[in-house]
């Protein structure tokens, strides 16, 4: 009986060691969905208390980094639709056209040649590679808010757009317009801070 | 006949459901012809490919 207790305790331990392991990458996480510190900070503060506070519902069925990611995903959606609810988030009906979008393109459709897509090299390197990374975050940030939004928890998060309809109440249309747009955004800002920018 | 623009949209609807048969003809039809758009598509797989990455980092163990 002791034994056991003092096992428990010894677990438990060590998963509060993994908590303060995991923060930097549940911050970077949170960051990227919701572009602001602050408010970063407080979902993985959240997220880390709801961990410690639920730890005896941990059942060990999945790893525990899932679990905890998990609630932090959670949190996240949770302060989108807060968000969407207070209307602290700009319209997403807008169907207007992009002018970063229409830029890469000529009037009849091809491509200008400013924005032709180039060879970017084996994906897999790519994804190894600390640098490509920076690109992506950099260029991450420099995503319109509601561009940003829709990508993140596409991509990021890996929700079906019909859960992001759901909680950013959008039609899927729309939602596949924004998608289009955030896609051909990125690929031009990465392909620009990444071929054309200082390579390393 | 299909313009780059157009068929960027439908690449980028393929990650989102299957398209329809005319569709995929007339994607597949465009991208046999036009170098810039096959690596607009690979470019776009990649930037899938790297939200899963960020997924599977966030579940990873250290120890």
């Amino acid at each position: 009986m002791t034994t056991e207790a003092h096992t428990i305790t010894d677990d438990h331990l060590s998963r509060m060691e993994r908590l303060s392991s995991i923060r930097p990458r549940l911050l970077s996480f949170a960051r990227m969905h919701l572009r602001d510190n602050a408010m970063a900070e407080d979902a993985v503060q959240e997220a880390l208390m709801a961990a410690i506070e639920k730890d005896a519902t941990f059942a060990g069925r999945s790893g525990y980094e899932t679990w905890v990611f998990g609630i932090l995903k959670y949190k996240i959606l949770d302060i989108m639709r807060h968000q969407k609810r207070q209307g602290r988030l700009q319209p997403l009906e807008d169907e207007s056209d992009d002018d970063a979008v229409d830029r890469q393109f000529q009037l009849n459709g091809r491509w200008n040649d400013a924005s032709r897509p180039d060879r970017w090299g084996n994906p897999d390197t790519l994804l190894d590679n600390q640098h490509f990374w920076k690109v992506f975050d950099a260029c991450m940030v420099a995503l319109p808010d509601k561009i940003a939004r829709v990508f993140s928890m596409r991509e990021l998060m890996g929700l079906s757009t019909d859960e992001i309809c759901e909680i950013l109440e959008i039609k899927e249309n729309n939602c596949w317009v924004i998608l289009h747009r955030a896609r051909l955004r990125l690929r031009q800002c990465i392909e620009e801070g990444w071929l054309k920018g200082d390579s390393r | 006949m299909m313009m780059c623009k157009e068929a960027t949209r439908l690449m980028s609807l393929r990650l989102e459901q299957p398209l329809t048969p005319r569709e995929k003809l007339s994607l597949r039809f465009h991208l046999a012809m036009c170098g810039a758009c096959r690596e607009c598509d690979k470019q776009f797989t990649l930037l899938h490919r790297a939200g899963e990455k960020v997924r599977s980092d966030m579940e990873k163990s250290d120890q």
